[in-house]
């Protein structure tokens, strides 16, 4: 079955990371009004070498430095910088937590869009028709 | 599946927000009550929300890492009014009622924040189910 594993491709872990992600930014909506909460962001990038291993650099000899990314501890949570600091300590400015949160549904949608197609394309080609 | 865990973490807030919209109802509602004596004055009441950021902190009724909940409810500290009204029968020996420090205006600011707040995790929330549906439609394709 090694086609059918592999055929939904990177959409399946990139769907599990933008999921991931739409959760960190409704733990910071959530925390809105929260004294000193610290508004936090998920690094795609950090997170999907992390999940696809493989796409780093090759150290060829004993003494080689690991590349920083490779360290294998990165959660990939970043704080976020604000605009304006509020009284109370916290860093979470709603309009722009809406807008990022926004933007991830829609990341989600392309995502499902790709999966779709993916699962469009085997069904057809195991129907035959 | 981190996308269920909206559903959790948006009910959290809306909790925390209802908790802040009935403190804030119960201020308007005592903001002209008069006491005989200082202690006995109606002081408006402030919800404190802290964040669930490990496991420890949340419990059976709120397990969602991330959340918000209410972790006080603190008095307002601001002066008590005293007011000269020797005809109301519960003023003290010299003639004083205390009036309770609720100023309205910061109430009703505080309201609107709170249905603000409440509303954006609705929204939250909507999205979230919006997105699992579609998920589940995947297989359909």
């Amino acid at each position: 079955m090694e086609l059918l594993s592999t055929a939904l491709g990177v959409h399946e872990k990139a769907l599990r990371v933008r999921g991931e992600r739409m959760e960190l930014l409704a733990r910071n909506i959530a925390n809105g009004d929260t004294p000193h909460f610290k508004s936090r962001e998920l690094d795609f990038k950090a997170v999907m070498t992390e999940v696809l291993p493989g796409e780093t650099m090759a150290s060829t000899h004993a003494t080689h430095f690991a590349f920083a990314d490779e360290s294998g501890d990165d959660d990939g949570l970043r704080y976020r910088v604000p605009f304006n600091v509020s009284m109370d300590g916290n860093t979470v400015e709603m309009s722009v937590e809406q807008a990022k949160y926004g933007k991830a549904a829609g990341d989600y949608q392309a995502t499902l869009s790709f999966l779709e197609n993916r699962v469009g394309s085997i069904r057809k080609a195991l129907r035959g028709d | 599946m981190p996308i269920d865990q909206i559903f959790g973490i948006g009910g959290t807030a809306l909790n925390a927000q209802l908790i802040r919209m009935n403190t804030t109802a119960s201020n308007l509602a005592n903001a002209g009550t008069t006491a005989p004596s200082e202690g006995e004055a109606f002081r408006g009441k402030r919800t404190i929300f802290k964040a669930l950021m490990t496991e420890e902190m949340t419990h059976a009724g709120a397990a969602y890492v991330g959340g918000v909940k209410v972790d006080k409810i603190i008095d307002d500290q601001k002066p008590i009014p005293k007011l000269y009204d020797p005809t109301n029968p519960i003023a003290d020996k010299d003639g004083f009622v205390y009036q309770s420090n609720v100023n309205e205006v910061t109430e009703m600011v505080e309201l609107m924040a709170a249905s603000r707040s409440y509303q954006n995790n609705v929204e939250v929330v909507n999205t979230a189910r919006e997105l699992m549906m579609r998920t589940l439609d995947i297989i359909k394709a």
